[in-house]
């Protein structure tokens, strides 16, 4: 990789953003904010962020919502200046931050694609040799004198997008905008990413979407909290981004199980080892303790498992003989990873249900070994093995 | 730095063909507006001063006097108004490509431009029924023009910068043009104002452009700087004036334009 040539390099960047509510937007603001001695808020959005896309890479730049991924590709694209550090672009770079940038409705289709090939930075003589290209690749051809303002929309896209796709330049950033659009619009999208990887050409692509990513990208860089968390495959990038937005959404379920705590019945997970946690493998031993301190005479108690999308995955009832007020169970779900949720229900002597409004607690169940995702599908995983001859149980 | 390459020269064709094709979008005379506008504005001012008030009898072809003086002003007025807000306006360029950021003003500059040479063209239209006699002077408009230019793109530059962290600029600035359209002598000739005011008058440089303006197109009795102020500083204040404008305006226009994007 190291003798490869580098197409962008992006060395140690900073990027602050002085918060609306502290900036002076009229001379009462400024007034008062230098009276009272405001000082102004900044958020730091990138913080020393470093990475060098070769030529011929096809680069993805991931992260969460939130991340500064798209700061990122603005200062790359040259719409924000860095607060500190350098961006050096080796050769021509067309930035599609949106596509269709300066479309006016009252020009018609064709001057819209020259002022729009001109806002991309290409002369009129360029645009002189690709107009033909890009009206026939729209299909376009006999609308090209009406008004932009009598296009559907679905045409405003082609054509807007027609132009993005026949820009040709040293580098070509995308944002992840580009993802937006029906079945159909997407899949043409996907094509011409396939043909620039095919051709060597050298992209940026900014998306969340990891299969897009995994599909397309050659090199890539995860993005969190303005920090670079990890360069180089996108294999191992997906991972990780996996493993990130796992442990929001377990820091999430955690919070909301807490809340549930005070009602009438609740529940608690842990590991075999005693930790709590709302995340755990498939088929690993979940501990839980099901409680319902504040119901009296509870005879039946049924626990619940839901996945998040309804269904019912299984319940198991446990007769309360001895008039406790708590039990522990441990089960080993061997579940299609997901969020799933837990209920617990309690009844009486009479089968009445004790708990009128039971909560739903939170449960995540993470991939085994990270890439046998693929390996089997379903709800549940059942356990199986392949043979090459019959068993040897059977009675000969 | 090149500042006019093949790229930014399509950039500004294609924003002033837009601006130009989308201004009288809709209306059945479309750019005939263009000639109207000032033919009607004309034919007001014509009955206005010459039967109402007649404020200019004593001036040889006053009603072209007054439109060249007119004419200026309000490309003065409509290039300075539109600049300082084509930043804020062209908002979703800035924040999604990154062409210069100075196009958007030069734009609404030469937009305006293309107003005042229609407008010109009535001017010259007129003054021909009115009896003035074309001769070579009337090229003096060319530089007087360039002058005009460079002190309305100056503010400009300035006014846009400002524009975009102070929303206040376009209403004060709008004060400004109103207190400066009789600050000038627009309506009235500078005649009927005492003598030893005049050089206070030339201070400003708009009253400098017009009565230059005047003096080449229409008569050679118009008072300029150059035939009421004597001492060199007085002379060359509205020049200094222009090009101080101009330069405190792009600096300060430059060093802000990096963070368009961010702060519009």
């Amino acid at each position: 990789m190291a003798d490869k040539e580098i197409a962008v390099s992006v060395k140690d960047i900073h990027k602050e953003f002085i918060l609306p509510q502290s900036k002076n937007s009229t001379f009462k603001q400024t007034v008062v904010n230098i009276v009272k001695k405001n000082n102004k808020v900044t958020q730091k959005t990138l913080d020393g962020v470093s990475f060098n896309v070769h030529k011929g890479d096809f680069f993805g730049i991931v992260g969460r919502n939130g991340s500064g991924k798209s700061t990122l590709l603005k200062l790359i694209a040259g719409v924000y200046t860095p607060t500190a550090g350098n961006i050096d672009v080796h050769g021509g770079l067309t930035p599609f931050i949106e596509l269709g940038v300066g479309f006016n409705p009252e020009l018609s289709g064709r001057d819209n694609v020259y002022l729009n090939g001109a806002l991309l930075g290409f002369t009129r003589k360029q645009m002189d040799e690709m107009y033909s290209e890009i009206v026939a690749f729209a299909e376009l051809e006999p609308f090209m004198d009406q008004k932009l303002k009598n296009y559907s929309s679905g045409m405003q896209v082609r054509l807007a997008f027609s132009i993005a796709i026949k820009a040709k330049n040293d580098v070509l950033i995308f944002d992840e905008v580009l993802a937006v659009g029906d079945e159909a619009f997407q899949r043409k999208c996907l094509d011409v990413f396939e043909g620039y990887k095919a051709n060597g050409q050298t992209v940026i692509l900014v998306t969340h979407d990891m299969e897009t990513m995994k599909r397309f990208c050659t090199r890539a860089v995860l993005i969190n909290d303005g920090e670079v968390l990890m360069t180089g495959d996108p294999k191992a990038i997906a991972l990780k981004y996996s493993d990130l937005n796992q442990r929001s959404i377990d820091s999430e379920s955690l919070k909301k199980n807490a809340s549930h705590m005070d009602s009438a019945s609740s529940i608690k997970t842990y590991t075999s080892e005693g930790q709590e946690s709302v995340s755990f493998k498939a088929g690993e031993k979940i501990c839980a303790n099901l409680s319902w301190k504040n119901l009296k005479n509870v005879d039946q108690v049924v626990l619940n498992i839901y996945k998040q999308s309804g269904e019912h995955i299984t319940g198991f009832r446990y007769t309360n003989t001895a008039n406790r007020d708590s039990v522990w169970v441990s089960m080993a779900p061997n579940v299609m990873p997901g969020s799933y949720q837990f209920m617990l229900q309690t009844f009486s002597i009479d089968n009445i249900q004790l708990d009128d409004a039971p909560r739903l607690f939170d449960l995540s169940i993470r991939n085994q070994y990270e890439d046998t995702l693929d390996e089997w599908s379903g709800l549940v995983y059942v356990d199986h093995s392949w043979l090459d001859r019959e068993p040897e149980t059977f009675e000969k | 730095m090149r500042y006019m390459t093949t790229k930014n020269r399509a950039i500004l064709r294609e924003m002033v063909v837009t601006d130009f094709k989308v201004r009288y979008q809709g209306s059945i005379l479309g750019y005939m507006w263009s000639l109207l506008k000032p033919l009607f504005l004309f034919a007001i001012l014509y009955i206005v001063f010459t039967y109402i008030i007649p404020l200019g009898k004593d001036i040889q072809h006053y009603p072209v006097y007054l439109l060249t003086g007119i004419v200026l002003w309000n490309f003065f007025t409509e290039a300075t108004m539109q600049g300082a807000s084509s930043v804020v306006a062209r908002g979703d360029l800035i924040r999604k490509v990154s062409i210069p950021r100075y196009l958007v003003v030069i734009t609404s500059t030469l937009s305006a431009l293309i107003n005042l040479g229609l407008s010109l063209i009535v001017v010259v239209i007129f003054a021909l029924f009115n009896g003035v006699m074309p001769s070579l002077e009337w090229l003096m408009m060319i530089p007087i023009i360039l002058e005009l230019i460079l002190l309305a793109t100056g503010i400009s530059f300035l006014l846009s910068a400002l524009y975009v962290k102070f929303r206040d600029i376009t209403y004060i600035w709008e004060i400004f043009l109103q207190a400066g359209f009789y600050a000038t002598p627009i309506i009235y000739p500078l005649t009927k104002v005492p003598e030893q005011f005049h050089k206070w008058f030339f201070i400003n440089p708009m009253a400098q452009i017009i009565q230059d303006a005047r003096y080449a197109m229409v008569t050679n009795t118009t008072t300029t700087v150059w035939s009421s102020v004597h001492s060199l500083v007085a002379l060359s204040a509205p020049f200094v004036i222009v090009i101080a404008v101009f330069i405190v305006g792009a600096l300060y226009f430059k060093r802000h334009s990096a963070y368009f994007a961010e702060d519009i």
